[in-house]
């Protein structure tokens, strides 16, 4: 990878601190949000790595990521962050930039009978608004 | 506020799920805070505050429904509400109402009303620790819980981000113990009470939620945990659901039950059990709470 402001400074990662109110580049890599974030098991990338990626402006891998869709907005990140650049908000600006475009993580004819039967409100509601964008 | 003085009126905001999923945590909290001489008056007329605080900061269709309904409480300057989505989402909203003058003026234009971010939100723990305070409470106990083994699981929306909420201390909380002691329980401390259940995650991945809430139930139960109190029905889902079924090839989480702090409360003002709604759950708490559960649910039992 060649190292490069053309790479660095691109209009979707300016798109990302706009809807984040986070600029990425505060961010010095400590990786304290990976060490306190419950749902690291579940993410094929460590949020650290995900702020990585956008200061490097690989953006497109940062949205293709199984992680920003694990991120339960729980805020653990945010509030150890020595530098305030809470990933959390980075990584609802992403879901944000795809739920605009269309892309859904959940289809709601696909959630089990179950779930939408027993789950309270708030979990579909929440779940939606994330996963969906309604 | 004061205890003593005749009932006290508060505007109650119950949000989408205390009718309907959660009705032993609306129904015990109203019961308990009677007998405490506060009354919840239930708003009017209320929408979902829509669950999830918009973190975005270039939302503004977000903050429309739970602007209203925080207008709708203008009058009182106050408004109660239990589930910790609600609390977050209403608090969060009133502050940028309160220093966003752009989006703001966006939204009152929209909702064609006038509000300057005036109304507090109050969670019940909140009021039971700063307007009754815990020695207060504990004096009104008919019932203490003495030798009841709880711990206490404060989840992420209560707490979270703490700058704005200024609920308690983000790492080390201590309102849920020390409202436990006020009605006699027995607190267990454990590591993982303010991780995530997994929230609203259980809706896209299961299996991610389950995984979270499994690791909470073995923490608490390790520190010798007979139960575990939340502030939110989804906690109270991810946890309970957690117990049920486990996917072939894994433990299954150790068995105990969740109940809302406020179930606990009743139980020890003495409320009329008919608040609870102790049924339904996966592990079920009756049998702990025998000792303290009145005549009629053992007649209930016998018949």
């Amino acid at each position: 990878m060649i190292l490069s402001r053309l790479n660095t400074e691109n209009d979707v990662v300016a798109q990302i601190n706009a809807i984040s109110g986070v600029d990425v580049r505060a961010c010095y890599q400590c990786g304290k949000c990976t060490a306190g974030c419950p749902l690291t098991s579940a993410m094929d990338l460590m949020p650290n790595q995900i702020l990585r990626l956008l200061q490097l402006g690989e953006y497109e891998q940062a949205l293709k990521s199984a992680t920003i869709w694990q991120c339960a907005s729980c805020l653990t990140c945010a509030g150890r962050c020595p530098k305030d650049v809470d990933p959390a908000r980075v990584m609802d600006a992403l879901r944000t930039i795809l739920v605009r475009q269309g892309v859904a993580h959940v289809e709601i004819s696909k959630i089990p009978a179950d779930l939408l039967a027993e789950a309270p409100q708030q979990a579909l509601i929440g779940g939606f608004r994330k996963f969906v964008g309604y | 506020m004061r205890l003593g003085g005749g009932s006290v009126r508060i505007p109650y905001f119950p949000g989408c799920t205390l009718h309907s999923k959660a009705r032993g945590f609306d129904a015990s909290a109203r019961a308990a805070a009677q007998a405490l001489d506060i009354i919840m008056e239930e708003l009017p007329e209320w929408t979902c505050c829509g669950a999830t605080f918009s973190m975005s900061a270039d939302s503004v269709m977000g903050l429309v429904a739970p602007t209203r309904i925080l207008v709708s409480a203008k009058e009182a300057g106050k408004l109660l509400t239990l589930c910790s989505f609600c609390y977050n989402t209403l608090k969060r909203t009133n502050r940028v109402i309160a220093t966003d003058a752009e989006r703001r003026r966006k939204v009152l234009t929209f909702i064609e009303e006038d509000y300057q971010g005036t109304v507090q939100t109050v969670h019940l723990l909140e009021l039971l620790r700063d307007e009754i305070g815990f020695d207060a409470l504990a004096k009104r106990v008919t019932k203490p819980l003495q030798g009841l083994k709880v711990a206490p699981y404060y989840g992420c929306l209560l707490l979270r981000p703490a700058e704005e909420l200024r609920f308690d201390d983000p790492e080390r909380p201590t309102i849920l113990e020390n409202f436990l002691k006020s009605i006699g329980c027995e607190v267990v401390d454990f590591p993982h009470k303010t991780e995530c259940c997994g929230s609203f995650v259980t809706v896209g991945s299961p299996e991610t939620a389950r995984e979270c809430s499994s690791s909470i139930l073995e923490a608490a139960v390790k520190q010798g945990a007979e139960m575990l109190v939340v502030s939110c029905p989804l906690c109270q889902y991810n946890l309970d659901r957690a117990q049920r079924e486990a996917p072939a090839g894994q433990a299954h989480a150790p068995a105990v039950p969740v109940l809302y702090f406020s179930q606990l409360l009743a139980i020890a003002l003495g409320c009329d059990e008919a608040c609870l709604h102790l049924d339904g759950l996966s592990v079920d708490p009756r049998p702990r709470l025998s000792k303290w559960l009145g005549q009629k649910a053992e007649v209930t039992a016998l018949a």
